[in-house]
């Protein structure tokens, strides 16, 4: 018998974009077959083929029974699409899966979860929904509660929830569905860190202790890393790259997190806000990919922003990895009502904010940026975009630990280091 | 490796519904978990609750009673005209119930569908089995009415069944034809609570076929008139002919919309989710 347990053979899926919306209502439909009737002014083909979109193009790939795959790729390259059509919610347009097993999908935490009613009466419908026989709850009902945390709460509609405690009730749900295929879409996004390691718990538990098989997707690049046997990588809706975990990561990162284009550019301003960035600098380079010889030295920060309303403005920068995990939050201190907060009236201004990182080893590290007024809102912020090339060969400090993989960084510590006799032999 | 079960399961275009009627089967459950959860939900944070079910029935009986015996003078035929409304106004509530909410279930369950996979065919059933929990409240209330009224219930009750089944087809083969296309177009929104008012007056809910000789072959087209009548022939004894006729009309116009219906879902079942 063979082992593979989901066969995916040239997998595509096309969207017809204009065309959906284009008929929403009767109306429309009605006069576009009016005006494709012939003898009618006809539309250009040209026209209907730029509304078409292939979410996915001839993928194909194989799992064996108890892998972990991880799917990754940027928003848009399909993988959402994969997960639909594995889970059975669209048809794909050509190409053909098997499937050998029973198939559970999580594409969102809380599906179905009606906020009116109570904890109890919650695990039971999403249990349903995801495919349990009432027996089945009924047997898991304790566990279940007792993975979630909510005992105490279980007859409380579940519109009182804080929101950590409706994700942990809806994933402790999900955790203990017994399917012979698991699929999960960015589900631990949602939750706090805690308990999003004990999800990540759970999922390792079911992959390696069952025999499994788990398809994973995430943005978590370490969660992916943790979890995951083998890696895809989709880009534009093809198959970039099967295979090993750390392979598949390390192409992710380098296909254009930066373009060296311009860091303005990867601004993303929040609905409403008086605050606009209009230019960005690093060390006076405007582009985003910065090469910092020695990061002894502070990094400059150079932001101009437009302010169209009264307002109090501060910064704040992270350093985070090439996945995007973060290392070090770089923040001039503020409190409530703390100096380092501007009052601004309309205008245009400069801010300066000089960021002392940590000395960091040879590598390429991404950097966040975040303008806001503390503790109200955020204005702006450049997730993860900025990428410093730190070349740090020239130093001869740390170099004992540079190559172990495990620090990112060091801090030259004031005074020695001393030694004193204690004892004899 | 063999012990656990070797089900395959191919996913290809246009043959997506492989085991389709096996999984409806298999997700039977939800079924009753959706009717439970609508029937739950439907009276949260109402202080009168689930008297809501009763004041509406009762207050149409009242008008159409007015109007219809008061005002229109219209023959009874024996029967005290408040149980004539009353017996119809039971399967047009089921259908208009049932009708109404698998109407805007898909549309209703819309993160539902996009999120996960089951038979769709569940949603719309499961109003269904809202409207019949509905229906067998009223049903309890109507029955001492009608002993009050010294109405005594005959052999013919037991047939009852027979016609809330064929009111729960007909409402499900129009409900399945307007949902799947509110899926696509919102416009049969607007249409479905225009259908159900014309329905309330070509349903004879407020007067008898069996003294209309010249409309009743024209009331026969609509599906709900055989319904009707059958209710009133289980419901109310003696003074009803059994109207057979009509009754065929009922069942075949109720298998053409339930066959076109069902055919119309299959097919654009496989689209919903690209197109919700």
């Amino acid at each position: 018998m063979s082992d593979t347990v989901i066969a995916v053979e040239g997998l595509s899926k096309l969207y017809r974009l204009g065309r959906v919306a284009r008929h929403d209502t009767l109306r429309d439909a009605i006069s576009h077959r009016l005006t494709h009737l012939p003898g009618f002014a006809r539309r250009s083909r040209q026209d209907d083929a730029t509304d078409e979109l292939w979410a996915l193009r001839d993928v194909t790939f194989e799992i064996k029974r108890g892998d972990v795959l991880g799917i990754i790729g940027r928003n848009g390259a399909g993988k959402s699409t994969l997960l639909k059509i594995l889970s059975r919610i669209t048809e794909p347009t050509n190409g053909r899966v098997t499937l050998r097993g029973r198939v559970a999908s999580l594409l969102e935490v809380g599906t179905g979860f009606h906020p009116e009613l109570t904890g109890r009466e919650n695990i039971f419908l999403n249990g349903a929904i995801l495919g349990m026989s009432r027996a089945e709850i009924r047997r898991k009902f304790d566990e279940i509660v007792a993975f979630a945390e909510v005992e105490r709460f279980l007859d409380t509609a579940v519109k009182h929830y804080s929101s950590g405690m409706y994700v942990r009730l809806a994933f402790a749900v999900a955790a203990h569905l017994e399917p012979e295929i698991l699929i999960v879409d960015e589900v631990l996004a949602v939750g706090d860190m805690q308990f999003q390691k004990k999800c990540l718990g759970k999922m390792q538990e079911v992959a390696s202790g069952e025999g499994r098989t788990v398809l994973f997707v995430s943005h978590n690049t370490a969660a992916v890393q943790n979890l995951c046997t083998q890696c895809m990588l989709l880009e534009a809706g093809r198959r970039r790259f099967f295979g090993a975990t750390n392979e598949a990561l390390a192409l992710y990162v380098d296909s254009g997190a930066t373009t060296g284009g311009p860091a303005i550019d990867k601004q993303v301003v929040q609905a409403n806000s008086p605050v606009l960035c209009t230019s960005l600098a690093v060390n006076g380079n405007a582009t985003d990919r910065v090469a910092v010889a020695n990061t002894a030295e502070p990094l400059e920060i150079t932001v101009e922003v437009r302010v169209t309303g009264d307002t109090r403005l501060s910064m704040e920068a992270s350093l985070c990895d090439r996945y995007g995990n973060k290392l070090v939050l770089c923040s001039p201190g503020h409190d409530q009502d703390g100096e380092d907060t501007h009052r601004l009236t309309p205008g245009h201004y400069r801010l300066r904010f000089r960021v002392q990182l940590p000395q960091l080893f040879r590598g390429h590290y991404l950097l966040d940026l975040t303008l806001a007024q503390p503790y109200v809102c955020k204005y702006a912020s450049f997730p993860l975009a900025i990428e410093l090339a730190v070349d740090s060969s020239g130093l001869s400090w740390g170099r004992m630990y540079e190559d172990a993989g495990v620090p990112v960084g060091f801090m030259v510590v004031p005074g020695r280091v001393t030694a004193e006799r204690i004892g004899n032999l | 490796m063999n012990s656990s079960s070797p089900e395959t399961l191919v996913i290809q275009a246009g043959r997506a519904e492989q085991h389709y009627w096996r999984d409806l089967w298999r997700f039977r459950e939800l079924l009753g978990f959706l009717a439970w959860r609508d029937i739950k939900v439907r009276y949260k944070q109402a202080v009168l609750g689930i008297t809501w079910s009763v004041i509406q029935p009762a207050v149409q009986t009242v008008l159409l009673t007015f109007v219809f015996s008061k005002l229109a003078k219209m023959p009874d035929g024996g029967v005290p005209y408040p149980l004539l409304v009353l017996a119809g106004l039971l399967p047009w509530q089921l259908f208009s119930s049932a009708f109404g909410g698998a109407s805007n279930s898909l549309v209703g369950n819309a993160n539902l569908i996009s999120k996960i996979y089951f038979p769709r065919l569940i949603v719309p059933l499961s109003a269904l089995a809202v409207a019949l929990v509905d229906l067998l409240i009223l049903l309890a209330i109507t029955l001492p009415v009608t002993l009050l009224y010294g109405v005594m219930p005959t052999w013919r009750l037991l047939l009852l069944p027979v016609f809330i089944f064929l009111g729960l087809l007909v409402a499900f083969g129009a409900g399945l034809w307007i949902t799947a296309l509110t899926v696509k177009y919102r416009d049969f929104r607007f249409i479905s609570p225009f259908l159900l008012q014309i329905g309330l007056f070509v349903t004879p809910i407020g007067y008898r076929t069996d003294f209309l000789p010249n409309w009743r072959d024209l009331l026969a087209l609509n599906p709900l008139t055989g319904v009707v009548n059958g209710f009133r022939w289980c419901l109310l004894g003696g003074d009803f002919e059994f109207f057979a006729s009509g009754l065929i009309m009922s069942l075949l116009i109720s298998a053409v919309l339930l066959g076109t219906g069902l055919w119309y879902f299959r097919g654009t079942e496989r689209q919903f989710v690209d197109v919700i």
